[in-house]
């Protein structure tokens, strides 16, 4: 009998340091976070590269004013939104967000097709390598979501298994994350083809 | 009947031996499904380049490696099948992982023939010098005329100079090529050590009991571990799991002959942690780098 006591004791122990899954959930959001951070950069980029983009553009192609407004416009929205620290917990903001980056995304497409129509345009040095930097920076959105979502999902399943949740609800309260979702139609980012 | 109770336990544990071995195998072949195998710095699966071309891309990557610590490696394939040329190229690195762990300095170069796509994917350390920009630049300018041509030796040698001049003088060789670690094995071993404690815990109130914890807690320890596990793995576990949980409580306390000798077979996992990984391994790629066609 005093040998499993014993047992228990040690058992007891150990499920202090790692069996209620209070390191794990933690870990696990600082991952949830860390790969924020590259989708938000990634973004970040593609928005500083969008006024070098329409200048370039515009000088080709100056009937395109529309196009080019909507891109600007895009563009501003996504600037409008507050980046806050809860927004991965909060459904509304952060669908706010994906709504705005895919707008400027759908815009972005509709000029890559509107340049087809300007050879010079295309054959500029200077659109090449734009066109270079933004199709470089939609892959890296591409990866960074997907990173993303896969730490997400790791996180979401850490705080609903047993008995991580108990410790869940009991000491961190920690929320479920937002994953991005597939658009209505299409199952992977918009990508911007040439 | 002792001796005959001792014989059954031993077998037990052999067949648990083999379980795990098999178990061992079974982990690293979920992982690389569509990825070729890395052979070296040249991997020509599409035929594309000629022997000597090769020998002498080999030899330079080679040399660059020494100097420069920077990996750089050939990949071609006859087709993508339908695949993007983007997210294989991200897929074939974060499987190859070309770089030093912490550096990140790994270049891929992939070409898909019957696509005539290619592209050059960027480990993160590496993107301050060789940006998207420069990438693409390196694939219009130097590699893509070459291909249009069909001088395909020409453009990969071309191209893998470019790459060279680019990159060189980012990082200096540390002459220590060993950055692998046993974090995820010795975390394993943790587990299974607590998982028997519980196990012994258990069984020393009914052995029923025991059976039936090491059967369910087993693979949901492999589970939570966050282990891509099949099906069959987890049944296997299950087995596993209900034999420790019959068997351990009964070789504590009766046998001091077994003490220390092969208690834990989790000791199998901590050796063969280490095994992979040679000159390659633990570069890091974010999607940096540009494509093209020809």
């Amino acid at each position: 009998m005093k040998k499993q006591l014993m047992y228990i004791a040690f058992i007891c122990l150990l499920l202090t340091v790692s069996g209620c899954g209070y390191n794990v959930m933690q870990a696990n959001e600082e991952a949830v976070k860390a790969s924020w951070g590259d989708v938000e950069a990634a973004y970040q980029r593609r928005n500083d590269l969008v006024p070098n983009l329409v200048e370039v553009v515009k000088a080709y192609a100056k009937h395109e004013r529309e196009t080019l407004t909507a891109v600007t416009e895009a563009r501003a929205k996504v600037g409008t939104i507050q980046m806050s620290k809860n927004m991965l917990d909060d459904p509304k903001t952060f669908t706010q967000f994906q709504d705005a980056q895919s707008a400027m995304s759908s815009a972005l497409s509709r000029l890559m097709v509107v340049v087809e129509r300007y050879p010079d345009l295309k054959a500029n040095q200077n659109f090449q390598d734009l066109q270079h930097q933004l199709e470089g920076t939609e892959n890296r959105i591409n990866v960074a979501r997907t990173r993303y979502n896969k730490t997400v999902e790791i996180f979401n399943t850490s705080i609903r298994v047993f008995p991580n949740n108990l410790t869940n609800s009991v000491l961190l309260h920690l929320k479920l994350k937002e994953p991005f979702k597939a658009e209505a139609g299409t199952e992977k980012t918009p990508k911007v083809k040439f | 009947m002792k001796i005959k109770g001792r014989g059954i336990v031993f077998n037990c544990f052999l067949i648990t031996i083999i379980f795990y071995v098999l178990f061992l195998l079974f982990v690293p072949s979920a992982h690389a499904l569509d990825i070729p195998k890395l052979q070296g710095y040249v991997n020509d699966y599409a035929n594309m380049i000629s022997p000597s071309a090769k020998a002498e891309l080999e030899n330079e990557l080679r040399t660059f490696e020494q100097t420069d610590s920077t990996q750089i490696v050939i990949l071609t394939i006859p087709s993508l099948e339908g695949e993007e040329i983007e997210d294989f190229g991200i897929k074939v690195g974060d499987t190859w992982k070309i770089g030093q762990a912490g550096k990140d300095n790994g270049i891929i170069f992939i070409a898909a023939k019957q696509d005539r796509k290619m592209r050059i994917e960027v480990g993160r350390g590496l993107e301050g010098r060789l940006t998207d920009l420069m990438a693409g630049r390196i694939i219009d300018l130097v590699i893509k005329p070459r291909f249009k041509r069909g001088n395909f030796d020409g453009g990969f040698i071309a191209g893998v100079s470019s790459l060279i001049d680019a990159t060189r003088g980012e990082f200096k060789d540390s002459g220590n090529h060993h950055p692998q670690k046993h974090e995820r094995s010795s975390q394993i071993l943790t587990f299974l050590i607590f998982g028997g404690m519980i196990l012994l815990v258990l069984g020393s109130f009914s052995r029923i009991i025991g059976g039936l914890g090491g059967a369910v807690g087993l693979p949901l320890f492999m589970y939570l571990m966050g282990l891509p596990l099949g099906f069959v793995t987890l049944v296997i576990l299950a087995i596993l799991g209900l034999g420790a949980g019959l068997f351990l409580p009964v070789i504590f306390s009766s046998g001091r002959h077994y003490r220390g000798g092969g208690f834990w077979y989790g000791g199998g996992y901590s050796g063969s942690g280490g095994g992979f990984g040679g000159g390659f391994g633990g570069g890091g790629f974010g999607g940096g780098g540009a494509s093209g066609g020809w």
